[in-house]
């Protein structure tokens, strides 16, 4: 099994209210000194078959056309290692 | 004419737009999320409330509805459509417009009656305004930012594609204040406002959004 991570992240100029919400949070518990903080997603996806360039480029167009939005969104992909 | 309304999983507001459209002199044709079919509609709109869980982003599935491949195919043949509050998300989603709509910079669902100016009567849905109407309907979104990038906001401006901006201040993070946009042929529009629930006197927040609905008729006249 081929396995990958997406990475999805908010990009730098798109304002993340989610992330500020966290950002907010974090001095009301103690944590001093933080910041900034961008809140995003992580994707983990399961292929059929080998790690292959061709399964690697399959996940990179998912991320393009599903699981990121390209407008207001970043990604990266990167194959995880099998644990077998 | 025969205006379709879109019912996905989770559309709340399907009801109040078909019924805008019978009051707008219309009749409004009942469409299903997962029919490659829009019975010959004259126009469609894409109604408010949720669709397909909004998982991932608003309007991310719903965009790849097998209804959706149809509203996208005839919108680029120039088909009317007119997308409200999610169906505006979708419809940025297909990229039938430009930009996207993200969570409110207060991050506080919204729910008021909102004051908006018409800035756009040349497309389908807004050519029964007059050019610079302040009308006031109903805003109830979490994430109804809408943005851009720079190239493309200064487009919109340039080219006159804002259709409505929000005024006595911005609610939910919009830049440049935008309400509603339209694409380049100006048969597609997006409004986050929802002018379906402004078409009654006896409910709601006046009659200022019927516009919406009658528009068409102008716009075949």
């Amino acid at each position: 099994m081929a396995r990958y991570v997406v990475d999805v992240m908010p990009k730098q100029e798109i304002l993340d209210p989610q992330g500020k919400a966290v950002l907010g949070a974090l001095p009301r518990l103690g944590f001093a000194g933080v910041v900034d903080v961008r809140q995003g997603k992580r994707f983990e996806v399961e292929v059929e078959g080998e790690p292959s360039d061709e399964t690697l480029a399959e996940v990179r167009k998912m991320a393009e056309t599903l699981l990121s939005n390209p407008v207001i969104e970043d990604y990266e992909v990167h194959a995880q290692a099998s644990d077998q | 004419m025969r205006i379709g309304v879109v019912t996905f999983p989770g559309s709340l507001d399907d009801d109040d737009a078909r019924r805008a459209v019978g009051i707008g002199g219309h009749e409004a044709v009942s469409l299903w999320h997962g029919d490659h079919d829009l019975q010959g509609v004259d126009a469609v709109i894409l109604p408010g409330g949720f669709s397909y869980g909004d998982y991932l982003r608003c309007g991310a599935i719903s965009r790849f509805a097998p209804v959706m491949t149809e509203v996208v195919a005839a919108a680029e043949q120039g088909l009317p459509v007119l997308g409200i509050c999610n169906g505006f998300q979708i419809l940025c989603e297909s990229h039938l417009l430009p930009g996207a709509l993200i969570r409110n910079d207060h991050r506080k669902f919204v729910c008021k009656d909102q004051k908006l100016r018409i800035e756009n009567t040349r497309t389908a849905w807004t050519s029964g305004y007059d050019e610079g109407a302040e009308i006031t309907i109903v805003l109830k979104n979490g994430e109804g930012g809408y943005v851009a990038d720079a190239d493309t906001l200064d487009r919109l401006e340039g080219e006159g594609r804002v259709v409505a901006r929000y005024l006595d201040g911005n609610p939910n993070g919009s830049l440049h204040d935008i309400a509603g946009i339209t694409n380049e042929r100006g048969n597609v529009v997006g409004l986050m406002p929802h002018p379906e629930h402004a078409v009654e006197a006896l409910t709601g927040a006046g009659t200022d959004g019927l516009g919406f609905f009658t528009s068409l008729v102008a716009a075949s006249v």
